[in-house]
């Protein structure tokens, strides 16, 4: 039981994170019918929002001080970060702690203004080309992405550690009522569970709750009636990319603790929240949501030594075989709708 | 005993009965036009013929074999063509390799690794195409795009293309949907002597009564998936239940 | 010169067809189509001179590319290339995992060198007899999707044979470390090696590392037989080809990226002609994973992964896809660039602007510098979204663009009959 648990709890953070790409996925495709190979890419570009936070923060600049000196008797030479000088010592490192969940601040302006550049600039004049012009142009685009922060970041990754409180691992069996000891979790996966959970729930909720999101499901369901009721659907749709793009950077922003951030790791998750879309059913959030969850976790329980010591090598293949087994049995996926994509 | 019997069919679209116990039989070398108000299940009749959907119930049979069960390739060759309401045709190629292919499907069957040879060697599949093209009076249009072609042309190739096959039964879905007068006139021409000159049976689905009045020798009127009554074209005219059906419906004549 | 040529490979069909009609044959080529095939020729069996334009060390020398280990991939990457292009150039379907069937191919290859002999043909034939059933396996179920979801279904099974590669078939594989010929594998066919010798590939006893060099004046032209061989292959790939694209078969793979609808209302299932399409051009990611290792023993995991399928996309469309010569021509760009634009440092660009005064040169420098070196990744991402938006017949198409100019100037009419394809 306690093994099943820690399974599951092991699988949920990949899984927010394929969740929550394959919804900012399912979201474009949905709304704007164009398959986005840079989403990826967005992921990355919201990880070193966080990087680009917390180095911001650490800017110091060198002072003397006169209590301490060096080997040779001058006076130490130390670095002061100018957010001390703002905000007093103490206040100074709690910012720079808490540099990775502020970066969300941060990061959201900047996805959006991102992702409404690239629609209105590019993906816009790709509405009517072939799916295939779309996914080669944003496969294009994400190269030209991840090379221009391999410029400016350099191609190793770059540590960025959650705030302290969170940096530790809990025992998750004695606060459920098991035994002690037998399921350690880092607490920052459960956050990052939590934060993506809230995330999911809050796009949810716009999209239910708000006329915006009414007239967004109606586009999604049928775009040309939608235009001709005199409802200016573009400019919503590029609002959604920004969202879609801000969902994409939220969940990198938040992933950096768990996976130091480098110039590819948007790649390497597209690949797999691409297989997670598709198993989901194009063009149905809940699908998107759904498979995300449960290919991650079950990759978690392909993961168990148990498993590998009679498939060896199970867990690098098993979402793709879910995939492909899903796919030949259930041609629109999990929750698919009819008349996406089959031609 | 026609050439296409159609018994006891049945259709439905969730909670929409979409074809009503549908009994139709084409006799061998007519002409025969079904027509009926917007929503009457013509189109759905049409698809379930040629393989695209597949009825509830029923059965429907071609030459005394069912065609039930079969995809769309493979009731084509049993001698079933069709043409579409818009025309679907091989936009990206010659309107001469458009029309090649029939020539060498009729020729090659189901499947063959012919890749090595080159097209335009095999003279007879050429002269066959060209010969083809001539009689539909495109032979000047040979090295053109198919999708560079007016509707009209469009429509007259995929007929030909249709033809190339020596189908038994052609199949045509509104042909006329969407074009100029003249077009109009034109495809009518082309069908009357389609109609004279070969040993064919055409089922043609038609909203433009000009036209359906101009070519067929029986009609089928269809109305809330149920054929109302099945008669000549003289009979039709005059008939009341037609006209109930088609009430607000400028029938043109 | 060259975009006449660009202009009669992909000159429709048709067009090329009318002409054919009427004139004699070599080689089963029209005239157009014969010309294309000889310039080849003549290009690939001169390139150790025509890449090595610039004297020896000279400022220029570092851009010639006359040497055997990159002249060797220009032609097996374009043999992928052109593989690649009969599937999604005729008939529409994106493949995202055919360096699979590269990989799987070049294991093939170095098993035969490990078991049988260093000599090249088996290995070769081996290689693409195994990426073809293998390519009939993963093509017979992805076929069985279009669109998008059969782009990830071969995605998927590229990746899963990555990654089996890389750890589960570690017996077969030689997984992270990889494979080579080894001293002591059986090698049932040769005889034992002499003392201290290691394996190498041969052809019939003529070594692939084997050649000579010529010294003219200051320049230096290396002839090398691993190239040779390579280059005969693609050749003969390249006439495959072009066949394939004149023949009823090629025809039939353009319908089906035409209007699938249609064929099958015309008595043709769509479905055996692109499994054909598909098998064959796995076979040609074999022939070119055997080649890769003919010339350089050794194969590992990294070959299949989904960035070496995501390559052999970018040079098709980066040179055109759909049209003869533009995948070979993509195919050579891309590995100019990883190999010579990646060489170019700093050092090497305040020599080219030594003229300019200091602070421009400077300033040229950094504006250069990200483009080139380690970034040519990101000049290549440019250049391919740039293909990708104003020109979707890729370098072929821009050729043909610039020759219609020069052509307009002297008759009217030429342009009409060049139809893009």
């Amino acid at each position: 039981m306690e093994a099943i648990i820690l399974q599951i709890l092991n699988g949920l953070d990949k899984g927010s994170a394929y969740a929550l790409i394959a919804m900012g996925l399912t979201l474009i495709f949905g709304t704007l019918g164009v398959v986005n190979f840079a989403h990826g890419a967005l992921f990355m570009v919201g990880a070193f929002c966080a990087v680009t936070l917390s180095r911001i923060l650490t800017l110091s600049h060198e002072v003397v001080d006169p209590t301490r000196t060096d080997f040779l008797g001058n006076p130490l030479k130390v670095d002061v970060p100018y957010a001390y000088d703002w905000f007093g010592q103490a206040t100074g490192d709690a910012i720079i702690d808490w540099a990775v969940p502020l970066s969300i601040l941060f990061a959201v302006p900047v996805m959006i203004i991102i992702g409404v550049v690239m629609e209105r600039g590019l993906i816009k004049h790709f509405y009517k080309r072939p799916h295939a012009d779309q996914i080669l142009v944003t496969f294009g685009l994400a190269i030209v992405l991840q090379e221009v922060i391999k410029y400016f970041y350099g191609a190793n990754p770059i540590p960025t550690p959650a705030p302290q409180a969170f940096a530790s691992s809990m025992d998750m069996g004695a606060a459920l009522g098991f035994e002690a000891g037998q399921i350690i979790y880092p607490i920052w996966r459960l956050v990052y569970f939590v934060f993506a959970a809230i995330v999911i729930g809050c796009v949810f909720a716009f999209l239910q709750f708000t006329t915006f999101g009414m007239v967004v499901r109606a586009g999604m369901a049928d775009r040309e009636t939608v235009g001709l009721l005199g409802i200016n659907i573009d400019k919503r749709f590029t609002i959604m990319f920004g969202i879609a793009a801000a969902v994409a950077g939220l969940a990198g922003v938040m992933y950096t603790p768990i996976t130091s951030p480098n110039y590819h790791m948007g790649m390497d998750f597209l690949v797999l929240s691409f297989v997670v879309v598709v198993v989901g059913g194009m063009g149905s959030l809940p699908g998107a949501v759904l498979a995300g969850f449960l290919l991650g976790v079950i990759e978690a329980f392909a993961s168990l030594p148990q498993v590998l010591d009679v498939l060896p090598g199970l867990n690098q293949i098993i979402i793709f075989l879910v995939a492909i087994v899903i796919l030949l049995t259930r041609p629109r996926g999990l929750m698919g709708r009819k008349g996406v994509m089959e031609e | 005993m026609g050439i296409l019997e159609v018994k006891g069919v049945n259709k439905r679209f969730g909670g929409l009965q979409a074809l009503g116990d549908v009994n139709l039989s084409i006799a061998d070398n007519v002409c025969h036009a079904i027509i009926g108000p917007n929503g009457a299940g013509k189109s759905t009749l049409l698809n379930c013929l040629v393989g695209k959907l597949i009825p509830d119930t029923g059965s429907v049979s071609f030459k005394g074999n069912s065609v039930l069960g079969r995809s769309p390739h493979e009731i084509n060759q049993m001698g079933i063509s069709r043409v579409f309401q818009t025309p679907e045709i091989f936009g990206d190629l010659s309107v001469l390799e458009n029309m090649m292919i029939p020539c060498f499907a009729k020729r090659d069957g189901y499947f063959k690794l012919n890749a090595i040879s080159d097209v335009m060697a095999q003279r007879d599949m050429v002269e066959k195409a060209e010969h083809m093209l001539e009689e539909m009076n495109m032979a000047n249009k040979k090295d053109m795009m198919a999708s560079s072609m007016s509707r009209g042309d469009k429509r007259r190739l995929e007929i030909g293309m249709c033809l190339a096959q020596e189908p038994s039964l052609l199949l045509l879905d509104e042909p006329t949907a969407g074009m100029a007068r003249a077009d109009t006139n034109n495809t009518i021409d082309l069908l009357k002597q389609i109609k004279d000159e070969r040993d064919i049976t055409i089922a043609i689905i038609e909203h433009d009564m000009h036209v359906v009045f101009s070519l067929a020798d029986r009609i089928t009127v269809l109305a809330q998936g149920t054929p109302l009554v099945e008669d000549t074209p003289e009979n039709i005219k005059g008939h009341p239940k037609v006209r109930e059906a088609y009430l607000g419906e400028n029938s043109g004549h | 010169m060259t975009d006449q040529t660009e202009q009669h490979a992909t000159s429709a069909a048709p067009a090329a067809s009318s002409a054919t009609q009427s004139s004699t044959k070599v080689l089963g080529l029209g005239p157009k189509d014969f010309k294309l095939m000889f310039l080849v020729v003549v290009l690939t069996m001169a390139a150790p001179f025509l890449l090595n334009p610039f004297p020896e060390g000279s400022a220029m020398a570092q851009f010639n590319a006359g040497y055997p280990d990159l002249m060797q991939r220009f032609v097996i990457f374009g043999i992928f290339a052109i593989g690649f292009n009969i599937l999604f150039g005729l008939t529409g379907y994106l493949s995202f995992g055919h360096a699979a069937f590269l990989g799987v191919g070049s294991y093939a290859g170095i098993w035969m060198m490990k078991l049988l002999t260093m000599n090249v043909i088996p290995a070769i034939v081996v290689s693409v007899a195994v990426a073809g059933v293998f390519a009939l396996i993963v093509g017979y179920i992805s076929l069985r999707r279009s669109g998008i979801y059969f782009s990830i279904l071969t995605l998927a099974f590229a990746q899963m044979s990555y990654s089996l590669a890389y750890s589960v078939l570690t017996p077969i594989t030689g997984g992270e470390t990889g494979l080579q010929p080894k001293v002591a594998d059986p090698r049932i066919l040769d005889g034992a090696l002499e003392a201290g010798a290691s394996p190498r590939a041969n052809l019939f006893g003529l070594e692939m590392g084997a050649g000579f060099e010529w010294q003219v004046g200051n320049w230096l032209f290396t002839f090398n037989a691993g190239y040779y061989v390579a280059a005969v292959v693609m050749l003969v790939a390249f006439y495959l080809s072009i066949r394939i694209f004149r023949s009823p078969f090629g025809m039939m793979l353009r319908a089906v990226k035409s209007n699938q609808q249609r064929l099958s209302y015309t008595g043709l299932s769509p479905k055996p002609y692109t499994l054909a399409a598909f098998v064959i051009s796995g076979m040609y990611a074999g022939l070119a994973g055997g080649l890769l290792v003919a010339m350089d023993t050794q194969v590992g995991a990294e070959r299949m992964f989904w960035t070496a399928s995501g390559e052999v996309v970018l040079m098709t469309i980066l040179g055109g896809a759909g049209t003869l010569i533009g995948p070979v021509l993509g195919a050579g760009l891309i590995k100019y660039m990883e190999n010579i634009l990646s060489k170019i440092n700093k050092d090497i660009l305040h020599e080219w602007f030594f003229f300019l005064p200091d602070g421009f040169e400077n300033l040229m420098v950094e504006l250069v510098y990200p483009f080139i070196g380690k970034g040519w990744h990101l000049t290549l991402g440019i250049i391919f979204m740039l293909v990708v938006i104003f020109l979707p017949g890729g370098l072929v198409e821009g050729g043909q663009k610039i020759a219609g100019m020069f052509k307009r100037g002297k008759d009217a009419d030429a342009s009409k009959t060049t139809p893009a394809e």
